[in-house]
């Protein structure tokens, strides 16, 4: 039986190619291919149909599966063209079994609803695992590239690092910031570490917490933390929540705080032209 | 009136809550303080479903007031937890069972101008909280 339909389906796959181009271009008018040329569309129509009956006729290497899957992926194609096209595919062709066979009972019919899907569903499985394992590996990096960025810490100076923080902070992130504070505090010596959360859109309890908790393992280690970077409006919801940040200095820029960061360390920021400007005066002077 | 909701079910979920809050109330003209203040108190109440439930939802609604022809954002935090055993307790400054600040719900009725919470024991807990445009 179903070599029988296999044959059918062969000999007669230009007739279903025919319907199933028409049904998916019909499809495209509502939908979310619109913004793929007309040319590109029906040559991957074509391929795609061909594809499918190469599958179905058992020349089937996977590997033309995959070079497809992988050009659609690239050119990112939706995947629910891939689902609609194959679940198209199986409406026409059952159709067109019903259309060609005298009998139909419900044995029959339920043959060959099972038979059709034996085909379609192996196209279906494979097309949607490489989806989604391109999808996993996206996310897989991205995730790699984020921890990379989580809590960046930078030496300025001898003795003052800053670590500036941008975007949300969850769990995770909280316990690579505490890790690496304390870490940088040590490698690099520091004496000041500035903390700046310009970039926080939110500051809730429970990042008030960590960084409370950051600040005080860093003094715990001999040095001092400040926070910089508090937006009036994060100050006021700070002040709503009732979070004590007084065990610290807190300054509203980097600027200020890396100010209070030099004059903790003993040092100064100094213009060198009015060093020059006095020299020049010295030797003025000196000439009289 | 139309509700949008958010359902919690893992961290990242919170951040998911609070853009849809932060959007709702651009929609509704309220001031960037108080745009923070609402995301802070969403951010507390998601995380108190995500630290406490196993999920909840948070629900966004858009209310007026016919009498003062005000405009607000109504937030609606459901879970069907364990619920709290003293109400009174968790609105004190300072308690917490997970060794938190334990500022999260009377910062959010400091945060909010309107702030209701009913909760029964191994039934689940729902805050409804509301911020006015000025």
């Amino acid at each position: 039986m179903p070599e029988t339909l296999r044959r059918i389906v062969i000999e007669n796959s230009d007739e279903i190619s025919k319907k199933w181009l028409e049904e998916i271009t019909e499809r495209r008018k509502k939908d979310y291919t619109s913004t793929i040329s007309e040319d590109l569309f029906q040559s991957t129509n074509r391929e795609f149909v061909n594809v499918i009956f190469s599958s179905i006729n058992r020349q089937q290497d996977t590997e033309v599966l995959n070079d497809f899957s992988e050009r659609l992926i690239h050119l990112g194609w939706p995947l629910s063209y891939i689902t609609d096209g194959l679940q198209i595919f199986r409406r026409v062709t059952i159709d067109y079994i019903l259309s060609q066979s005298e009998q139909v009972d419900t044995e029959h019919f339920s043959r060959i609803l099972r038979v059709v899907d034996d085909w379609v569903e192996p196209i279906i499985n494979q097309l949607v695992n490489e989806y989604s394992g391109s999808w996993e590996h996206t996310v897989s990096l991205q995730r790699m590239a984020l921890q990379e960025l989580s809590a960046p810490l930078i030496p300025v100076m001898d003795n003052i690092t800053i670590m500036p923080l941008i975007g949300t902070i969850d769990t995770e992130r909280a316990k690579l910031i505490m890790e690496n504070l304390l870490d940088g505090v040590i490698k690099n010596n520091a004496e000041v570490v500035l903390i700046d959360i310009t970039g926080v859109p939110v500051v809730d309890t429970m990042v008030a917490h960590h960084i409370i908790q950051a600040a005080e393992a860093v003094r715990l280690i001999g040095a001092t933390c400040i926070l910089v970077g508090i937006r009036p409006e994060i100050a006021q919801t700070i002040v709503n929540l009732g979070i004590d940040l007084s065990k610290f200095p807190t300054k509203s820029s980097l600027r200020k705080g890396f100010i209070k960061a030099l004059e903790m360390t003993n040092r100064d920021i100094i213009k060198p032209e009015e060093e020059k400007a006095e020299e020049v005066t010295n030797i003025l002077d000196s000439l009289k | 009136m139309s509700q949008s909701c958010v359902t919690i079910n893992q961290e990242w979920d919170i951040v998911a809550a609070r853009h849809m809050g932060r959007e709702k109330s651009k929609e509704l003209n309220i001031g960037t303080v108080d745009q923070a203040r609402i995301a802070t108190a969403i951010s507390e109440l998601a995380r108190n479903i995500y630290l406490y439930t196993e999920s909840g939802t948070i629900c966004f609604e858009a209310i007026e007031d016919p009498h003062h022809y005000k405009k607000g954002l109504k937030i609606i935090a459901k879970d069907e937890g364990p619920g709290i055993k003293d109400i009174s307790k968790v609105m004190e400054d300072g308690f917490s069972t997970s060794g938190g600040l334990g500022a999260g719900l009377p910062g959010v009725k400091r945060l909010m101008d309107s702030f209701d919470i009913i909760s029964e024991e191994g039934k689940g807990t729902e805050v409804i909280a509301v911020k006015w445009s000025r």
